[in-house]
């Protein structure tokens, strides 16, 4: 292909898309946030039918589709499955500067790993399989961020 | 067995893959469309129905399709869309066809990765009452999938890094390839570090590009052109995983084996060790490959590092993967599986050129959606 920029001026628009949105959490996220904010506990539910316990909590088991009514509180503990660390500053995402460590954490008395931050610790010391255990922030305004992030037991 | 029409790839065109390429969305489909029209030796008279892949956050405005409907061929016809990677986009056009509604299908996918910020877009995935607002994007999520991969299977950084060697070597006998290039395990080692274990050079780049597929049921296929051109469509399985990555075991592939298991049986192939010759396998990060290859079945689970080192999929392997260069050479997000469909097609009849395989006969095209690959789609293609 012949470059059409040795006759023509390329020209470049800038933009910017910015939509505010207000979302609605729903029944079951909204009382885990309630829990989390007002008691500083992590709660998950558990599926009647195969006793899976999902964490964060869900409306109905992944696997049989039943209403998770059952639920459970959480020690706040687990196990670290898997992390990585963030090396690259993406400024309008990320809660942190780089670097810091971002992991999936099998929670203890749950069937299903949170992903968060891990805190509190040298990025280049995180292992996998470090046991850990969740930080909360003292200010709570019920999000995921109510949990400062997770950090090395001992 | 209940009697389906065949449906045939009849023609393909691509734009060259680039960073910061010059034309408009409209402009790459406008030639890719064209150059699959001319493949097909047809005309846009003889189209009547067209599937555009596209994401309406990553191009920055809603009903994405409408802006490329002229190019697409579309204007005064029907016209669709799938948001998600080239095969699903080709599976929806295959079963139009089926459904007896529609003749012959333009599938036309574009993406310009260069107009906008790929961490910030794909963060949006992710749900925003939950981890959406940790900062997580595709890169480190890819990157906790290939830590979890590492650990349940004892694999090294090395051997990924083999794989991002082999798909930038196999880019250098691809024209269209963004990137081709001859580098060693320790350029990869060495590359900068992005989000551990993945470097720079574990991370496919940012891409634009165009790719458009035309099909066509039996009958009108050869009515329309030669059997030379004719790639039939012979299997297709597609399945879907958890939504938020801690409900699923990140190394563990069962989504892909269904997908795999339902394109198999399609297709009649019941030793795909055997009985596929070239393969183009999701690789948008080095890892993904030997991974996506044990869902496939193509190898024992954790072993598939172990048949890359053996040299089984390289260009002159046993079962050579990702000969255009994959992903990690040029990677723009919703063309990727439909680029990857377009080069077997190429395979299948003979026409790649430099990097034209021998005998060539059966080829498996693997495409993903979302992250860490929570929904696959197979195709089985073949002459």
């Amino acid at each position: 292909m012949p470059d059409w920029k040795d006759e023509v001026e390329e020209i470049i628009h800038q933009g910017k898309i910015s939509v505010p949105y207000t979302w609605t959490v729903g029944s079951t996220l909204s009382r885990f946030y309630c829990e989390l904010r007002d008691s500083g506990k992590i709660w998950g539910n558990r599926c009647p039918s195969c006793n899976k316990v999902f964490v964060p909590p869900k409306v109905k088991c992944i696997y049989c589709y039943k209403d998770l009514n059952d639920w459970v509180m959480l020690p706040g503990t687990g196990t670290l499955e898997t992390y990585t660390v963030v090396r690259y500053e993406e400024p309008m995402l990320h809660p942190r500067k780089a670097p810091f460590v971002f992991g999936a954490v099998k929670m203890d008395g749950a069937d299903t790993a949170m992903v968060h931050l891990i805190g509190d610790v040298d990025p280049e010391e995180v292992k996998v399989g470090m046991r850990v255990e969740a930080v909360l922030e003292e200010e709570r305004e019920g999000n995921i961020l109510d949990i400062k992030h997770f950090r090395p037991i001992g | 067995m209940i009697y389906m029409e065949r449906v045939a790839i009849i023609g393909v065109g691509q734009t060259k893959y680039e960073h910061g390429k010059q034309g408009n969305f409209a402009e790459l489909v406008f030639e890719a469309t064209s150059k699959a029209l001319q493949d097909a030796g047809i005309t846009r008279d003889d189209i009547d129905n067209v599937v555009t892949v596209s994401s309406d956050f990553w191009d920055g405005r809603t009903i994405s399709s409408m802006a490329v409907s002229d190019a697409s061929g579309a204007f005064d016809r029907d016209i669709t869309t799938v948001e998600g990677d080239g095969t699903f986009g080709a599976l929806y056009g295959m079963m139009r066809i089926l459904s007896g509604s529609f003749g012959v299908t333009i599938v036309a996918s574009h993406h310009k990765g260069s107009e906008s910020n790929m961490n910030i877009i794909t963060n949006t995935a992710f749900d925003p009452l939950v981890e959406r607002k940790l900062g997580l994007d595709a890169v480190s999520s890819a990157a906790m999938q290939a830590r979890r991969y590492m650990s349940k299977y004892g694999l090294s950084e090395e051997q990924f890094a083999l794989v991002s060697v082999k798909n930038h070597g196999n880019a250098m006998r691809n024209p269209l390839a963004f990137l081709p290039m001859e580098i060693t395990v320790e350029d990869v080692m060495n590359s900068r570090k992005v989000a551990d274990p993945l470097k720079v050079l574990d991370c496919s780049p940012v891409t634009d590009g165009a790719c458009t597929l035309i099909l066509a049921a039996e009958r009108q296929a050869k009515k329309l052109t030669r059997p030379a051109k004719c790639v039939w469509m012979k299997g297709v399985g597609h399945c879907s995983d958890a939504y938020r990555l801690g409900d699923r075991d990140l190394a563990d592939t069962r989504a892909l084996k269904d997908a795999a298991k339902r394109a198999y049986a399609m297709a009649g192939i019941d030793d795909p060790r055997r009985q596929i010759d070239v393969a183009e396998v999701y690789d948008a990060f080095s890892y993904m490959e030997p991974l996506w290859l044990e869902g496939l079945g193509i190898c024992d689970d954790g072993k598939g590092c172990e048949y890359t080192e053996r040299g089984y999929f390289e260009f002159g392997g046993k079962l050579p993967v990702n000969v255009s260069g994959g992903r990690l050479s040029s990677n723009p997000v919703q063309v990727a599986g439909l680029a990857g469909m377009a080069e077997c097609v190429l395979q299948l009849r003979g026409e790649a050129e430099e990097r034209q395989l021998d005998g060539a006969k059966v080829a498996l095209v693997h495409g993903i959606n979302g992250m860490c690959g929570q929904s696959h789609c197979v195709w089985i293609l073949g002459k």
